[in-house]
């Protein structure tokens, strides 16, 4: 059975500066023991997404079911299998951190013996034994975006919905994360996650639906993706603005269209097919034509090569704030 | 666990919630009360011997019920603060999210603050006893009184709860709550013997909750209670303002209910 299914979901919010349509015929599946990765830049409609699935916005059109129920008529029977942890830490600041996980424990409806024991153990799994009396007020903002992913943890949900769950997290401690969540996904766990790397996405979903403008625009395997964009990139900058057109000359050479230059950077990506031979190549060939280089590099495609490959367009804001209007020409 | 059962105890774990912050930010309280001294000692020792009571008795014991009574109606405002803070935190968001009795969010802030003007109430009480206040009548008489007090601090906070759903920020949940309580408690009979208000205002201040209670204290607990004009609220206090309690819950509970539900607008 798939444990998230979504149709056609719009929703429009409502401001004073006029409407916008954030969600705009959302489709999303996610097969039970999944792990979804919900790629997009800012003001994707990521947030809305899961703030629906979770039972927390109504949509306007379309409908969708977790775990079986439908989030708007069934939507308590939704609550009891989700676990949420939305883009920004929710935690009572007022108490402790041990606090916050017993009272999460005990609205799950642990019983209180069970609450604490299970508060120990998250505190452990999440590094926060030694702060674990400490108001939260005085916590970090890692160590409080952690509780919050612990408390989304506490009553073992089937279905985890985590909102850039990385965010302000330090490499370590977004390691241990991943970690956590695999270990979710071992025991049997759904999880869909939003996320703005590729990267992330990468290291944990099994498959990826890339989101833009309100609705899906690409989904697949991680490989599937980067297979449709190219793989790894070239990226010089050279030293010398006039060098410019010449350079990318050398590097379109077999890149055909898909060549991006930054003249204020004075820097060229090109899609790196053939990886480390093909670097090689082009930096014998700028060598050759006497171009002198600032910065020369392979790296991995990022939400940019994906925008750029799917849409032609980068991976704008599209965070359309108050009063800039639908640059898409949405409905007004 | 039937649906009531789970409402009750789901409430009774968000006032817990809501009650740990009071020792973790002592200056709430201490500030809420010595903010009701400096009205007593204002108004006790500046105003008191300019005030003359009609058919005499002690302008401190006129008073101190009145003071109750403006810490009563400070629940709303309390409430709202609350309220307001536990929204903009996403704290509320984040509760909606779990398997909990949601009515539990509202009753359980009803319940925290009946809690904690009531701890508030008693140190009130004490001070009071302190500048010379006394209950003259008997222990069923001064129950009666501070159980309608609670009863009157439960409406509060219902209407506490539709303010705080309404505005954005914590400042303004302050400010709409103090303009919705200070016409209220000067425009009243907790200050001033009404008959000293110009006359049009005198029906206002004597129909006003917040007169009603004062008068229904000072009657049960036989304090100085003088009155403009006999008619229902001067004869009936503890009755129109068990009616007062009534019309209020009935009118902001289902609002503040209703502006709940409108969060996954
Ligand atoms: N409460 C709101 N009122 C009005 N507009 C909103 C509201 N919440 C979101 N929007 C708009 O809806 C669109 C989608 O927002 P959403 O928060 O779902 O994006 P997102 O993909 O989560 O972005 P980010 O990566 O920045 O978190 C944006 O254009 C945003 O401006
Ligand atoms: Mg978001």
């Amino acid at each position: 059975m798939d444990a998230v299914v979504a149709e056609g979901l719009v929703k429009t919010y409502t401001t004073r500066a006029g409407t916008v349509r954030a969600l705009d015929g959302l489709d999303l599946v996610v097969p039970e023991g999944a792990v979804l990765g919900l790629l997009g830049p800012n003001g994707a409609g990521k947030t809305t997404t899961v703030r629906i699935l979770a039972t927390l916005l109504r949509p306007d059109g379309g409908r969708a079911t977790v775990a079986g129920h439908d989030v708007v008529a069934e939507a308590q029977a939704v609550r009891a299998s989700i676990g949420l942890s939305g883009q920004y830490a929710a935690v009572d600041e007022n108490l402790t951190g041990e606090e916050n996980l017993v009272l999460f424990g005990r609205l799950y409806r642990l019983s209180k013996a069970d609450a604490h024991a299970r508060a120990r153990e998250l505190l452990e799994q999440f590094a926060l034994t030694a702060a674990a009396r400490r108001v939260v007020k005085t916590y970090s903002g890692g160590m409080r975006r952690r509780l919050d992913l612990a408390c989304a943890l506490t009553g073992r949900p089937r279905l985890l919905f985590l909102d850039e769950p990385t965010t302000g997290l330090d490499p370590r401690s977004r390691n241990a994360l991943w970690d956590v969540i695999r270990d979710r996904v071992r025991q049997g766990a759904t999880v869909l996650l939003t996320t703005q790397y590729l990267e992330e996405a990468d290291a944990l979903a099994t498959s990826i639906a890339v989101v833009d403008h309100g609705t899906i625009i690409a989904r697949g395997t991680a490989d599937e993706l980067k297979a449709q964009i190219g793989g790894e990139r070239i990226e010089v900058v050279v030293h010398d603005p006039a060098a410019l057109p010449r350079a990318r000359e050398i590097l379109a050479r077999d890149a055909g269209d898909d060549c991006r230059v930054d003249d204020r950077a004075r820097r060229i990506v090109v899609p790196a097919h053939g990886g480390v031979l093909r670097l090689m190549q082009i930096l014998r060939d700028l060598e050759a034509a006497a171009i002198a280089l600032d910065d020369v590099g392979l790296r991995r495609p990022t939400l940019d090569d994906v925008f750029l490959t799917l849409t032609g367009h980068a991976a704008e804001d599209g965070g359309n704030g108050a009063g800039a209007g639908n640059a898409d020409g949405g409905a007004p | 666990m039937s649906g009531l059962r789970r409402a009750l105890s789901d409430g009774l774990l968000v006032a817990g919630r809501n009650l740990r912050r009071v020792p973790r930010i002592p200056e709430l309280a201490i500030f809420a009360i010595i903010q009701s001294v400096i009205f007593v000692l204002l108004f006790a020792f500046v105003f008191g011997g300019a005030i003359p009571l009609p058919g005499g008795g002690s302008y401190r014991e006129f008073l101190l019920p009145g003071i109750f009574v403006q810490t009563v109606f400070f629940a709303c405002v309390t409430t709202a603060i609350g309220m307001t803070d536990d929204v903009n935190k996403g704290l509320i968001d984040r509760f909606r999210s779990l398997p909990m009795a949601r009515s539990a969010l509202l009753s359980g802030r009803a319940l925290s603050d009946l809690v904690y003007n009531a701890g508030i109430l008693i140190v009130l009480m004490v001070s009071g006893l302190a500048v010379g206040w006394r209950v003259h009548t008997g222990v069923l008489e001064f129950l009666a009184g501070a159980g309608l007090m609670l009863l009157v601090t439960f409406a509060m906070s219902w209407i506490g709860v539709w303010i705080g759903m309404n505005v954005p920020t914590v400042e303004v949940a302050n400010q709409v709550g103090f303009m919705f309580i200070f016409p209220l408690t000067f425009v009243s009979n907790i200050f001033v013997p009404p008959e000293t208000l110009p006359s049009w205002l005198q029906p206002v201040a004597e129909w006003n909750p917040a007169s009603v209670l004062t008068a229904a204290l000072r009657q049960l607990w036989g304090n100085p209670n003088p009155y403009v004009a006999d008619g229902l609220p001067a004869e009936h206090p503890v009755l129109i303002t068990v009616a007062w309690t009534v019309v209020l819950l009935a009118v902001f509970a289902p609002l503040g209910v209703r502006r709940f539900r409108a969060l996954s607008r």
